[in-house]
C-alpha cells in the first residue's frame, strides 16, 4: 500500500512519465498529465478518475518496482480514486463507509433483508413469507405497493442528491480556473467514450491482467453496465404497465418487464462473474488493496441482486416467493444505500473527468 | 536444481536445434524465426524475468524503408534515402553489402512484426517528428518485448531466465554447445546451431575502463546492467573476428542524479542548446549552438566524458523553461548565478564571469528561433555559440548537473549476409550466428540513427534464426 501523500507521490511518478511518454497512446491520462508540469490535489482527483484502470502502462513500464524509480501508475491512481470516493461522499459521516466496504455490504444486505421481511410480516403475516401466491397483485398481497415504492423512491432520491452534491464539489476541484468545461461538444465526446469504454481498450490490446492482454474486462464490464440498465428499464416499464395500463405484476414471461429483467439479470450475473474471474487471475501489483475490497463488495452486491432477481422469476409461483422477494428487495435496498459510498459511484467521477478531458483536448486542438 | 556439469551433459544430450543466447529484440526475432522455420529452440536470457529484454526495453521505435504509408509510418522512405542517412551519420564507414541487405529487408519488418503481435502507435503526421521514417510501438519497447515473449512461448520456444552464457564449446570449426550459469550453478546445453544476440558490453565498467581509463567510473549506463558482453567475449574466445572501435560508445548527456544503471530515456537532458554548458571549473568548453536535434543530442555525452571528472552543467534562465523535452528530474534553481554556483558546488566568481562574458558576446536582445539554425551567434567569444545565443539574464536561473550516459557500444564480431560469424581468417563458422548490438558495428560503425539499431537487430535476428534452423535441420 502507498504510504506517502498521494499528491507528492503522483507528482514524482508523473514527472518520470512526462519525460518518457511511451504510454501516451494507451489512454487519455498521459496526454492530460503532459499539460501539467506540477501536480496538485485537483489534478490527482482528475487524473485518477480519468484512468480506467486498464493497467497496460504497468505492463509497458521499464521503471516499475524493483527499479529505483518505482513507477506504478495504476496502483497510485487506484489509491487516489478510493480517496476521491471518500472525500466527495456526502454527507461526510456516511462516506466513512468507503473504508470498510466488505462489512458495510454484509451489514446493509442483512439489515435490508431483515427490514423487508419485518415489513412483510407486519403488513400481512409472517406466514406470507412461505405461502405460495399467484395471479395479478401477488407481490402486493405480501408487501403492499406503498411499502415497496415509497422507501425505494426515497432511497433513490436521497442517493441521487448526495451524489449530485459530491459531483458538483468534485467538478469544482478539478477544474482549477477553467470552470466552463461542460459544453455540448465535451459532453458528447465524453458520452461516446464512456459508453464505448474507449479507455478500457488499452490502445488496442485490451487490459493487462497477467502475462496476457485481452478484451475480457471491457466485455464483461459492458455486460454489467447494459444488464444493469436493462434491469432499470424493466422496473420502469413495470411501473408504466401498472400506472397507465393498470396491469399488476407478476407479468407474463413474454412481457416487456420480464424479458428486459431476465435478459438484464442474466447479463448482470454473467458480467459480474466474468469480472470476478478476471480479477482473481489478475496480477494485483498494479492495483491497491482498498480498491480490491471496494470492487469485490460492489460486485458481490450486484451478483446478489442479479441472482435473487432471477430466482424470484423462476420460483415466483412457489412457496419460496415470499422469502426470495424479501432477500431481493433487501439486497436492492442495500445496493442503493451504499451506492454513493463505494465503487458504484465510479462512473460519476470518471464521466466528469472525461468531460473535462474532452474540453481540454479540444482547446489544444483548437 | 543442482546438477553437476557432467550430469547436465548426460541428461540433456544434444537435444536442441537452436540455442539463442540473449533475450532482447534480436534474440527474440531469431528465436521466433527459427521456431517458425520448424526448429526446436531454447532461449537463454541472462536477466531475471522482470528485467528481460535487454536494452530493447528502453527503445520506442524502429526505422524502416517503405514505398507507401503503412500501419506504422506516414509517407514514403526509400531505400536510397535510408542508405544516404546511414552514410551521413557513419561518415561513409559501413559494410555496403550488409547495409543494403538490412535496408532492403527492413521493408518487410512492419508486416512481420505485426504478425508476431506487435502493435503500433497511430502514425499521425507532425505529432512524432520521426513519423515518416520510424514506426512507434504501442507502449514502447518493453511492451514489444513482452509481446515477443508471449509469441515465442506460445510457439513452443523454451525460455530460461537468469541464464548467463559463459562459453561456447567448440568442436573444431563448429560450435557444439553453450556453457551457462543457471540459478547459480553451471549448466551446459548442446545445440546444432547457436545464435548470439546478447547485446554489447557497456554494462561492464571494468571493460570500458580498458579503453577509457578512470573516466569510465563516472559513466552512467542508460540501459540494462546485464549487457556485460560475456557472450561477446565467448565468441572472441571461440576465434571470432573483431570489428568496430573498442573505444566507440554512443553516449548522451544525462542527469548526474540518475541511477547508475537503467535510467533509460527519462534521464536525458536536452537543455544545453537553450543556454550554456560549463564544466566543473565553471567555464564553457564547446559550441552549444552547433546543430539541431538529434545530432546535438548524440555529441554531448562524449564531450562531457572528455571534461574533468566527466562532469558538466547546463545553465539557462527563466526565458526558456518549458521549451525543451522535460526530464525526470527538476532543475536546480536559484535567484542569482552566485546562488546557482553554490548549489552546484562551482566557484561562484568563475561562473559569474563565464555568464557575464557570454552575455556580453550576445550582440542583441531579441529572441531566438529554437526550431531552426537561426544564426543568432555570439561575437568574439571562444568557443562561440553559433545559434540560439541569447543572454542569460532573467531569474530564476536553472541548472542541470550532467554526466555522460552510455547507450550502446560499437565493438562486435564480423558477420556475413547469412548472419554467420566470421573467424579470424575471414571464413564463416558454419553454425555460429550473431545478431543485434554485438554485430551492428558492421553497419553502424559510428554515429547514431534513431531506431536503426533495432532495424539491424530485427533483420539479422530474423536471418540468423532462419539460417540457424535450416542448418540444424539438414
Amino acid at each position: 500500500m502507498l504510504e506517502l501523500d498521494l499528491t507528492t507521490e503522483l507528482d514524482r511518478q508523473l514527472s518520470v512519465c512526462n519525460a518518457c511518454r511511451y504510454c501516451e497512446a494507451f489512454c487519455a491520462v498521459f496526454g492530460a498529465a503532459q499539460l501539467r508540469t506540477a501536480i496538485g490535489d485537483g489534478d490527482v482527483a482528475y487524473l485518477a478518475n480519468l484512468c480506467h484502470d486498464c493497467r497496460m502502462c504497468y505492463d509497458a513500464c521499464m521503471f516499475t518496482p524493483p527499479h529505483e524509480f518505482a513507477i506504478n501508475i495504476p496502483e497510485a491512481m487506484a489509491a487516489a480514486r478510493v480517496e476521491t470516493y471518500e472525500r466527495y461522499g456526502r454527507p461526510a459521516y456516511l462516506a466513512r463507509m468507503v473504508r470498510s466496504p466488505g462489512s458495510v455490504a454484509l451489514a446493509t444486505v442483512f439489515a435490508g433483508v431483515a427490514l423487508v421481511a419485518a415489513a412483510i410480516a407486519s403488513s400481512s403475516s409472517a406466514a406470507a413469507l412461505w405461502t405460495p401466491q399467484s395471479g395479478p397483485g401477488a407481490f402486493y398481497r405480501i408487501l403492499p405497493y406503498a411499502a415497496m415504492i415509497v422507501p425505494a423512491l426515497a432511497l433513490a432520491a436521497f442517493g441521487a442528491v448526495c451524489v449530485a452534491f459530491g459531483a458538483r464539489h468534485y467538478a469544482r476541484d478539478i477544474s482549477g480556473d477553467n470552470t466552463a468545461f461542460v459544453t455540448a461538444s465535451s459532453l458528447g465526446t465524453a458520452l461516446h467514450e464512456a459508453l464505448a469504454l474507449t479507455y478500457l481498450k488499452g490502445g488496442g490490446a485490451g487490459c493487462y491482467d497477467e502475462h496476457r492482454k485481452s478484451g475480457s474486462r471491457r466485455f464483461f464490464h459492458g455486460l454489467v453496465f447494459w444488464g444493469f440498465l436493462a434491469d432499470l428499464a424493466a422496473t420502469t416499464s413495470a411501473a408504466f404497465e401498472q400506472e397507465f395500463l393498470h396491469l399488476l405484476p407478476p407479468y407474463p414471461l413474454w412481457s416487456v418487464p420480464v424479458v428486459l429483467g431476465t435478459g438484464g439479470g442474466i447479463a448482470l450475473a454473467v458480467g459480474v462473474a466474468g469480472l470476478v474471474a478476471v480479477k482473481r487471475r489478475s496480477d494485483d501489483r498494479p492495483t491497491e488493496p482498498r480498491m480490491i475490497a471496494l470492487d469485490y463488495a460492489f460486485l458481490g452486491m450486484l451478483e446478489t441482486v442479479a441472482l435473487t432477481g432471477l430466482a424470484l422469476l423462476a420460483f415466483r409461483s412457489t412457496s419460496a416467493m415470499g422469502a426470495l422477494l424479501a432477500i431481493h428487495l433487501g439486497a436492492v435496498a442495500a445496493l442503493f444505500i451504499t451506492a454513493p459510498y463505494g465503487k458504484a459511484v465510479h462512473f460519476v467521477y470518471r464521466f466528469i473527468a472525461l468531460v473535462k478531458n474532452a474540453h481540454e483536448q479540444r482547446n489544444i486542438a483548437g | 536444481m543442482l546438477l553437476s556439469p557432467q550430469a547436465a551433459r548426460t541428461s540433456r544430450g544434444r537435444d536442441v536445434d537452436v540455442v539463442v543466447c540473449g533475450g532482447g529484440n534480436a534474440a527474440l526475432c531469431a528465436a521466433i524465426a527459427a521456431r517458425r522455420a520448424g526448429a526446436s529452440v531454447v532461449l537463454l536470457e541472462g536477466a531475471p524475468e522482470h528485467m528481460r529484454g535487454g536494452n530493447t526495453r528502453h527503445t520506442r521505435d524502429i526505422r524502416f524503408a517503405h514505398d507507401a504509408p503503412n500501419a506504422a509510418a506516414t509517407g514514403a522512405y526509400s531505400e536510397e534515402e535510408l542508405y544516404a542517412d546511414l552514410l551521413r551519420v557513419t561518415g561513409g564507414e559501413t559494410n555496403e553489402t550488409l547495409a543494403r541487405l538490412t535496408i532492403s529487408e527492413s521493408k518487410s519488418l512492419v508486416e512481420w512484426m505485426t504478425e508476431q503481435g506487435v502493435r503500433w502507435q497511430k502514425p499521425l503526421t507532425g505529432t512524432l517528428h520521426l513519423s515518416r521514417t520510424n514506426g512507434f510501438f504501442l507502449g514502447g519497447g518493453k511492451q514489444m518485448v513482452n509481446t515477443y515473449y508471449d509469441t515465442a512461448l506460445r510457439l513452443g520456444v523454451r525460455v530460461e531466465y537468469d541464464a548467463l552464457v559463459r562459453e561456447l564449446e567448440m568442436d573444431g570449426g563448429t560450435v557444439a554447445g553453450v556453457v551457462y550459469d543457471r540459478a547459480g550453478s553451471e549448466a551446459r546445453i548442446a545445440a546444432r546451431s547457436v545464435v548470439v544476440a546478447a547485446g554489447g558490453f557497456e554494462a561492464d565498467v571494468a571493460w570500458l575502463a580498458e579503453y577509457w581509463g578512470e573516466a569510465a567510473a563516472q559513466f552512467m549506463i542508460r540501459g540494462t546492467p546485464y549487457n556485460t558482453g560475456i557472450a561477446l567475449k565467448a565468441m572472441y574466445g571461440a576465434g571470432a573476428r573483431r570489428i568496430g572501435d573498442p573505444r566507440g560508445l554512443h553516449c548522451v548527456a544525462v542527469d548526474a542524479r540518475a541511477p547508475r544503471f537503467d535510467g533509460g530515456i527519462v534521464t536525458r537532458i536536452d537543455a544545453i542548446p537553450f543556454g550554456i554548458a560549463v564544466n566543473a571549473a565553471g567555464v564553457r568548453f564547446y559550441d552549444e549552438g552547433e546543430d539541431l536535434w538529434p545530432k546535438r543530442y548524440a555529441i554531448w555525452g562524449k564531450l562531457i566524458a572528455e571534461q574533468p571528472q566527466q562532469s558538466a552543467f547546463a545553465i539557462f534562465d527563466a526565458k526558456v523553461t518549458g521549451r525543451f523535452i522535460p526530464s525526470a528530474y527538476r532543475p536546480v534553481q536559484a535567484d542569482s548565478i552566485e546562488g546557482l554556483a553554490a548549489q552546484l558546488g562551482l566557484d561562484a566568481a568563475v561562473l559569474v564571469r563565464t555568464v557575464a562574458e557570454f552575455n556580453a558576446a550576445v550582440p542583441y536582445g531579441g529572441s531566438v528561433r529554437l526550431g531552426e539554425l537561426d544564426g543568432c551567434r555570439t561575437e568574439g567569444l571562444a568557443p562561440p555559440k553559433s545559434h540560439w545565443a541569447q543572454r542569460i539574464d532573467t531569474p530564476p536561473y536553472f541548472a542541470y548537473p550532467l554526466r555522460p550516459g552510455v547507450t550502446f557500444t560499437y565493438l562486435g564480431v564480423a558477420v556475413d549476409t547469412q548472419a554467420r560469424v566470421a573467424a579470424a581468417d575471414g571464413r564463416p563458422f558454419e553454425n555460429l550466428f550473431a545478431a543485434g548490438e554485438c554485430m551492428a558495428g558492421n553497419i553502424l560503425s559510428r554515429g547514431y540513427l534513431a531506431g536503426f539499431g533495432l532495424t539491424i537487430g530485427s533483420v539479422f535476428g530474423r536471418i540468423a534464426g532462419i539460417t540457424a534452423a535450416q542448418h540444424a535441420r539438414t
